[in-house]
């Protein structure tokens, strides 16, 4: 029996006339699958309130202030914070604190710091000051290349691998971030096999990790599964994790569609920190305690407090003198 | 399963045949990636007129409600729900009710279905040119005593006269359901509840069932058990969801729906109408956002999305209120090209 299965193939299968019986058990299957089924248990979420959120505020916050954030958010039981970016202070002034806020948190055991190193030099700064894990940022998009960093595409990942192979002789662990994954501000429309071209070459120097970004918000559930299904023909789909932000309030569904593809690791950034420097008022990432609520009524674990994390978002809205941007903190009904 | 044939197993067991068949599985999923598992198209019930300006605090004028409704008209959108014939004790918002209805551009192939809480309404929507009327149903008692001062088998009767009534004038009548996946008073609610109430106006004649997470508390897991259950009772093409997103889970919400079989989602211009249990916070789900995410799966509205814009952009003026929508936010604070 399992000889005359294997002879026939896909199409002769799938069509109507060899038993057309078979199509309505395969949309069944399909619509359970895709309704939740193949959903992660667990989902690590990265918490990049600290640098990425922090970064695009126009607000400078006190070290000590920052220092209080990343303590804050390590007890609500996220494994992962990234503390901060040892990029020049001339082009990110927020960051300018990089070495005392890395000195001054508590490094609680068990949870990740990692920390952006844009290059070599940042990279060495980063490990004198203790950094245990460290980040470094691609893009799909040429255009947004040279404007974001100065450079294109290819010189940005001859760079990284400069960082890598040092790291890498270092024992140091590195997370690549490729942005631009869904849609770019000056190319528009970015297409799935860049996307997948640059992850793949992150992951071949020895990320262990690569974070797809939707940089400005545009992607959809749609355009989320199309890039998905051809990244992970080319880095397995347990080293991928999604950087959604909720510009067009899509993230939420975009994660979704991502976690039924099989991702389970998630970036956010508390209280929806860091508004878009491409739209200007408009939000940027995925609050986490949005993130956490919808994932925790699916079922999934996360580790975090919900409450805790709460805290924290409200502590840094204090501090920043500005409104949450997550709806699960703005919404005061009990339940 | 015994001494059945292992054809027959197979048939009766998924699980049984990944067993026998551990390739397959790939195979299916390959499948399920690359056929699509969405509606082709979606209708889109705008209920912004209505239960957006309804709480919305800042009464407007008849004229404004009557230019919003004809901007939407010429969006594309197929079902606009335009107002409410309730006691203008009850609802200030909607007391000129009459006026609104009669005084609207009726656009061809769009309906405006008005809320018609019982028969004394229900006369008055007749007299006013209705061709359409929707029923308010609760999935919780306690929500349906608070809310219209009654029990929901109470109301089912009430509603039983309005439907009758409708159909002696060859109306259609949509009914609602709310709190599906919560309660501000009782907290979770039994899907099971939900599926009676959705079948008791199912069979009693309503066309379409649209199942309401009132507080917005559904995330897309207790959207899809409470799907799973609904949909055993009322078939998924009469089914409708009128997601809010008071939580930010909406669109995610939508989605499960969508993947579930639903094909008619409610959503309100700009987010229109916060929620009156938890002060401050969002409501129903913006149009735009819902719009945008659609289209963006290649799903077939009609709508224009540009157009919707400018109502938002129009009612938003009047009400002086920031919009609810990302995307109208977003398309804001674009450079001009």
């Amino acid at each position: 029996m399992a000889a005359v299965w294997r002879l026939v193939n896909r199409s002769a299968f799938s069509s109507a006339t060899i038993g057309h019986q078979y199509l309505p058990f395969s949309s069944a299957v399909k619509a359970g699958m895709r309704a939740g089924q193949t959903l992660p248990e667990r989902v690590k979420i990265v918490e990049v309130g600290p640098r990425d959120g922090l970064q695009n505020e126009k607000t400078i916050v006190p070290t000590e202030t920052k220092i209080h954030l990343i303590d804050m958010l390590s007890e609500s039981g996220l494994s992962v914070v990234e503390a901060t970016s040892f990029v020049s202070p001339k082009w990110v002034p927020q960051m300018a604190d990089q070495v005392e806020v890395l000195k001054g948190i508590y490094r609680k055991p068990g949870v990740s710091y990692p920390v952006l190193t844009p290059n070599l030099k940042g990279f060495q700064a980063a490990v004198k000051a203790g950094a245990s894990e460290v980040a470094i940022f691609g893009a799909a998009s040429e255009q947004f290349s040279k404007k974001n960093i100065n450079c294109s595409v290819d010189e940005s990942l001859r760079r990284f691998d400069e960082v890598v192979k040092a790291a890498t002789e270092a024992g140091v662990p590195v997370r690549g971030y490729v942005s631009c994954v869904l849609g770019c501000p000056y190319e528009g429309k970015v297409r799935p096999e860049k996307v997948a071209h640059v992850a793949k070459r992150l992951y071949s120097m020895g990320c262990y990790e690569i974070s797809l970004g939707d940089t400005i918000g545009v992607g959809t559930p749609g355009s989320m599964q199309e890039m998905l299904a051809v990244v992970s023909r080319e880095v397995p789909v347990n080293a991928l994790a999604v950087h959604c932000h909720d510009t067009y309030g899509q993230a939420l569904a975009n994660i979704l569609v991502a976690l039924q593809m099989g991702v389970s690791v998630v970036d956010s950034s508390v209280s929806g920190l860091g508004g878009c420097p491409y739209a200007q008022g408009a939000s940027g990432n995925v609050a986490t305690e949005d993130l956490v609520y919808m994932l925790h009524g699916l079922g999934i674990q996360t580790g975090v407090d919900l409450t805790k994390l709460m805290d924290a978002g409200a502590f840094i809205c204090r501090s920043l003198n500005r409104k949450t941007s997550s709806k699960v903190a703005q919404a005061t009904c009990k339940l | 399963m015994g001494n059945l044939p292992t054809s027959v197993k197979h048939c009766l067991s998924y699980d049984q045949l990944i067993q026998d068949y551990p390739w397959l599985r790939r195979w299916l999923l390959e499948e399920a990636e690359t056929a699509s598992e969405y509606p082709e198209s979606v209708k889109i019930v705008e209920v912004g007129p209505r239960d957006g300006l309804q709480n919305e605090k800042e009464i407007l004028p008849t004229g404004v409600k009557i230019q919003l409704i004809d901007m939407l008209s010429g969006s594309g959108l197929r079902v606009i729900e335009a107002t409410s014939f309730v006691s203008s004790k009850w609802v200030p918002q909607m007391a000129d009710h009459t006026e609104v209805l009669t005084g609207i551009k009726r656009a061809p192939h769009v309906q405006y279905p008005v809320l018609t809480p019982n028969m004394q309404g229900f006369q008055d929507a007749v007299a006013a040119g209705v061709t359409e009327v929707a029923v308010f149903g609760s999935a919780s008692e306690t929500f349906s005593l608070k809310n219209i001062n009654c029990s929901i088998d109470e109301s089912m009767r009430r509603f039983d006269e309005v439907v009758k009534g409708a159909k002696a004038k060859m109306i259609p009548v949509r009914g609602y359901v709310s709190c599906a996946l919560g309660c501000p008073y009782e907290g979770q609610i039994d899907p099971s509840k939900v599926a009676e109430v959705a079948k008791r106006l199912y069979e009693m004649g309503c066309y379409e069932v649209s199942l309401g997470d009132t507080i917005g508390v559904g995330t897309p897991g207790s959207m899809r058990k409470m799907l799973q259950c609904v949909m055993k009772e009322v078939p998924a093409s009469v089914l409708a969801v009128h997601c809010h997103d008071t939580y930010g889970q909406a669109l995610p919400n939508i989605l499960t729906a969508l993947q579930m079989g639903v094909c008619v989602v409610d959503s309100a211009v700009a987010g229109l109408g916060g929620c009156p249990y938890a002060q401050g916070s969002s409501g129903n789900v913006s149009t735009e956002d819902v719009l945008y995410m659609l289209h963006g799966m290649g799903i077939h509205t009609g709508v224009n999305l540009a157009k919707v814009l400018e109502a938002g952009d129009f009612i938003c003026t009047a009400l002086q209120r920031k919009t609810n929508s990302k995307v109208a936010q977003a398309r804001s604070g674009m450079p001009r090209s």
